[in-house]
C-alpha cells in the first residue's frame, strides 16, 4: 500500500471512530430505555461487551498475521502480529476493568474466581500479557518472529473457549445475550446501540493500530538508516 | 446522582482515560522519533561535509 493512500486510510479510520464513537455515548446515555431488570447500569453493558469483543478481534487479527508469517516467511507480519496483540492487551486491560466495575454494582464484588467466563477472560489476557515477555526474551531475527508467531497462534484457541464458556457453564450469574431464548435477548433500540457501540470501538481499534503500526515501522527503518549511517 | 449512576460514569470514565494515557505516551513516542530523525539528518549532513569533493572536469583544449 502507498504511503498517502495508508495516511488516507488512518485519517478516515479515526473520523469514523470519532464520529461513531460520539453516536454510540450519545445513544447509550440518551437514547436507549433502562434495561427492566438491571435499570441505569445495564448501559456498561455497550462500552464493555464491545470492548471485550474488540479485544477477540484484535487477538483474531494477530493470529491471522502470525499465519501468514509463518506461510509466506514475510517479515512485515511479525510487526502487524505483534501490533495487533498490543492493542488486543490494550482492550483486554479495559474489558477487565469495566466488567469489573459492572461486577460491583451488579453483584456487590468487584471479582468473582467462581465465575468461568471472567476467569477464562483473565486467562486469555494473561497468556497475551506473557507473549511480550517471550517476545523480549530473544534476540531480534528470522527465530524471534517464527516463536512470537506460533505463541500468538496457540492463543487464538483460547478465544471460542473463553467465548462459549458462559453458554457452556451452568448455573452462574454472569448475563447471556444473544441466544435461542428470546426472552434473554436484546430490544431493538438496545441493539442498535451495542452495533453502533460495537462498530465504534472496532474503529478505534483498527485507528489506534494503524498508527501503532506506523510508528513501529518508522521505528524500525530509523534504526536501519542510524546502523547504515554509523 | 445514585449509585448506579455513578459506577456507569466510571466505567465509561475509564475507557476515556486509557485512550488518553495513549495518547500521552504516543506523543512521547513522536517526540523521540521526531529527535532522532534530526538526529540522523545532522549524522548525514556532517558526513557529506567531510566527504571530499570531487573536482570538475576540464575539458581538453584543443592546441
Amino acid at each position: 500500500m502507498s504511503t498517502s493512500l495508508r495516511n488516507n486510510s488512518a485519517v478516515a479510520l479515526a473520523a469514523a471512530a470519532f464520529v461513531l464513537l460520539l453516536a454510540g455515548l450519545t445513544l447509550a446515555f440518551y437514547w436507549v430505555p433502562n434495561a427492566p431488570v438491571e435499570g441505569f447500569r445495564q448501559r456498561i453493558f455497550y462500552i464493555h461487551v464491545p470492548v471485550a469483543l474488540t479485544s477477540y478481534a484484535c487477538f483474531g487479527w494477530a493470529a491471522w498475521k502470525a499465519l501468514r508469517l509463518l506461510w509466506t516467511r514475510e517479515r512485515r507480519y511479525d510487526l502487524e502480529s505483534y501490533t495487533a496483540v498490543h492493542m488486543g492487551v490494550i482492550f483486554g486491560i479495559l474489558t477487565l476493568v469495566t466488567g469489573s466495575i459492572w461486577a460491583r454494582t451488579s453483584w456487590g464484588v468487584w471479582w468473582s474466581w467462581g465465575e468461568r467466563q471472567l476467569v477464562l477472560f483473565l486467562v486469555l489476557f494473561l497468556f497475551y500479557s506473557a507473549y511480550f515477555m517471550l517476545r523480549y526474551s530473544v534476540e531480534p531475527g528470522p527465530r524471534r518472529e517464527r516463536m512470537s508467531a506460533v505463541y500468538a497462534l496457540f492463543g487464538v484457541v483460547l478465544i471460542p473457549v473463553s467465548f462459549m464458556a458462559i453458554r457452556l457453564a451452568e448455573g452462574l450469574i454472569h448475563p447471556v445475550v444473544f441466544d435461542r431464548d428470546p426472552s434473554d435477548n436484546l430490544a431493538a433500540s438496545q441493539l442498535t446501540t451495542f452495533v453502533v457501540c460495537f462498530a465504534a470501538t472496532l474503529a478505534l481499534a483498527a485507528s489506534l493500530y494503524v498508527n501503532e503500526l506506523t510508528g513501529k515501522r518508522v521505528d524500525e527503518r530509523l534504526r536501519e538508516l542510524r546502523e547504515a549511517l554509523t | 446522582m445514585t449509585s448506579a449512576e455513578k459506577y456507569v460514569t466510571a466505567a465509561y470514565l475509564v475507557v476515556l482515560g486509557v485512550l488518553l494515557a495513549y495518547l500521552v505516551i504516543y506523543a512521547f513516542k513522536l517526540s523521540r522519533l521526531e529527535r532522532e530523525v534530526g538526529e540522523l539528518t545532522e549524522l548525514a549532513r556532517r558526513r557529506r561535509e567531510a566527504e571530499p569533493t570531487p573536482e570538475p572536469d576540464r575539458e581538453e583544449v584543443a592546441p
